[in-house]
């Protein structure tokens, strides 16, 4: 649906020259919902503005349903744009115009009947559930009222693909969570291909089926959200996972672990979807000679699958504790060795 | 004998209302002109700008004549400006005297003033709705129609109103040329023969159209900005 290859682009100013996008590929499949993360001034804003042509590449091609962009101009240029509706984080709709007007225009630039816009304007709003809105002004609706006439915009020309660029970071928590639900209805009720940037991993874990993880201008780690999620990759990825998933080791064990004299490992164990069957932990705590503590517990729900996360100290000797690491190896759990620093309070893990 | 045969402070009433009526004349018909070609030289300007929605060197060379034109003529005072045109004013109009031809320069005066503001108004549109137009895939034209305009339109109507009175004061010089109006007769009558009465009759007819002007542009402006944040 999606398709860039090899694209960079890098901006001037003056004698400073920012590089924006470096040779970045990837590919969006119709029907799914792609999320790019990363940090400010990472590239994100560029990336998906190749995708309607606000920004483009240097060098690399974009192609949108097989269609190359680099080439297109006025009036294909807008066609093209009209296949896909873009959501801001600041919203940007006319704040003194009735919530009708706002949805109306992308309608009325197409030179559609008054009454053709009329019906689709009350079917886009009734979708977004906003329907008795429909004669407020924008200035007196809340944050997540006006994102989702943003959303109602973009999907009145009844769009191939939406674009989110930082659709939730304007709103509070729980309103970052209804208008998630909403933009999953739109990929589901819709069929509409969504992608999105942002730099909450929330909004990834809640709604994406992939991701891209983009640092520098580079995209540093690509894949299905379950599988970036249970074994980042790159650094900036485990930062980005824990700031959803907590997989550390709670400070306030550190004394509780310290004070255990006799032998013992700390193993950080992961479980994602139903891809383990046995009941590891029950197990563990049954096996001869092991005791088993658990020092840490985190279950976040994630692409509608659960991902859990256990930090177990292992109390026995060697034997029994390697015997037990085997044990997790082989039921499909991901299992790290953590070793505390004493000294500094870090925790550094291996395989 | 009719009533405007009547004089008061020292000129017959029929004066006193020509006179006002050839100042609403020169008022009217230049900020009109002036107005729609103001508009167009700030649509021009905030396009072409860097960053406007127009990129490219014919873009950019575009912007920088006009800017040049708008500073050079604002820089010209009126008085000067009205005098040296004149040729020119001639030449357009087939003669130099009365409110008509006092009209070319009113309007070659104005129409930078006017383009200056209304080029501000319009760069109160925030770039993130001039995005959002483009990404919804508006040509140049319907972002101007569609969104550019809307979203300024009250600015707008204050900065005609700044520019209305601007006009005023400028059409009182027009009296230089005999296009008339009430600065002329504050000049001609009031200043020229110390008729201190006339003069500050005629100043309280100004002060008056003054306030009537920013009311009516205070009040458009606030009914088009009334939902705006």
């Amino acid at each position: 649906m999606i398709r860039l290859e090899h694209v960079s682009r890098t901006f001037r100013e003056k004698n400073l020259e920012v590089h924006a996008l470096q040779d970045v590929s990837l590919q969006v499949q119709e029907g799914e919902i792609y999320g790019i993360v990363g940090f400010s001034g990472a590239g994100k804003s560029t990336l998906i503005r190749l995708v309607n042509r606000l920004e483009t590449p240097d060098t690399g091609t974009v192609r949108v349903d097989g269609e190359e962009l680099s080439g297109l101009k006025g009036k294909a240029l807008s066609i093209l744009r009209r296949k896909i509706g873009m959501v801001f984080q600041q919203f940007n709709l006319l704040e003194g115009k009735t919530v009708y007007h706002n949805i109306a225009i992308p309608l009325r630039m197409e030179g559609r009947s008054k009454a053709e816009i009329e019906r689709r304007v009350s079917e886009v709003l009734d979708f977004v559930e906003l329907g008795e809105k429909k004669n407020a002004y924008v200035s007196q609706l809340s944050g997540g009222q006006k994102q989702r006439v943003g959303i109602a915009r973009a999907l009145a020309t009844k769009p191939k693909i939406l674009l989110c660029d930082e659709a939730t970071s304007a709103l509070d928590p729980q309103t970052t969570e209804s208008i998630l639900k909403l933009l999953k209805r739109v990929n589901q009720e819709m069929g509409i291909t969504i992608m999105l940037i942002t730099h909450q991993m929330q909004v990834i874990q809640m709604i994406c089926d992939r991701v891209a993880v983009m640092e520098n201008g580079k995209i540093v780690e690509e894949g299905n959200v379950l599988d970036v999620f249970g074994q980042p990759q790159a650094e900036v990825t485990r930062r980005f996972v824990r700031t959803v998933i907590n997989d550390q080791v709670p400070e306030t064990f550190y004394d509780t672990i310290r004070s255990e004299n006799r032998h013992y490992r700390l193993e950080q164990l992961k479980f994602i979807g139903d891809t383990v069957n046995e009941p590891v932990i029950a197990s563990l705590c049954r096996r001869e000679g092991l005791d088993v503590n658990i020092v840490g517990a985190n279950i976040s729900p994630m692409q509608g699958s659960m991902m859990s996360v256990f930090i177990l100290q292992l109390i026995g000797d060697s034997e029994q504790i390697n015997a037990a690491e085997a044990y997790i190896d082989k039921s499909g759990a991901i299992r790290k060795r953590l070793i505390i620093d004493w000294e500094n309070r870090t925790v550094t893990e291996t395989a | 004998m009719n009533w405007t045969d009547t004089k008061i402070f020292g000129v017959k009433w029929s004066r006193l209302l020509l006179n006002i009526q050839q100042t609403l004349y020169m008022v009217g018909w230049a900020l009109l002109i002036g107005t729609v070609i103001g508009f167009l030289l700030a649509l021009a300007l905030v396009l072409t700008r860097k960053g406007g929605i127009l990129r490219g060197k014919a873009a950019a060379a575009v912007h920088t004549v006009l800017n040049l034109y708008v500073n050079v003529v604002r820089s010209v005072p009126f008085v000067i400006l009205l005098v040296t045109i004149m040729p020119f004013t001639r030449m357009l109009m087939g003669t130099t005297i009365g409110s008509t031809a006092a009209l070319v320069p009113l309007v070659l005066y104005i129409s930078p003033y006017l383009a200056r503001l209304i080029e501000n108004s319009l760069l109160e549109c925030s770039p993130g709705i001039i995005e959002a137009a483009q990404a919804m895939g508006a040509n140049v034209f319907q972002v101007i129609r569609y969104f550019m305009i809307p979203e300024t339109l009250g600015s707008m109507v204050l900065a005609l109103t700044t520019g209305t009175i601007g006009l005023l004061g400028a059409s009182a010089m027009a009296g230089y040329v005999g296009g008339g109006g009430v600065g002329d007769l504050a000049l001609t009558y009031g200043y020229e023969k110390m008729n201190t009465a006339l003069m500050i009759l005629t100043v309280v007819i100004l002060i008056v159209i003054v306030q009537l002007i920013q009311l009516l542009g205070s009040f458009i402006s606030g009914r088009l900005r009334a939902h705006q944040s």
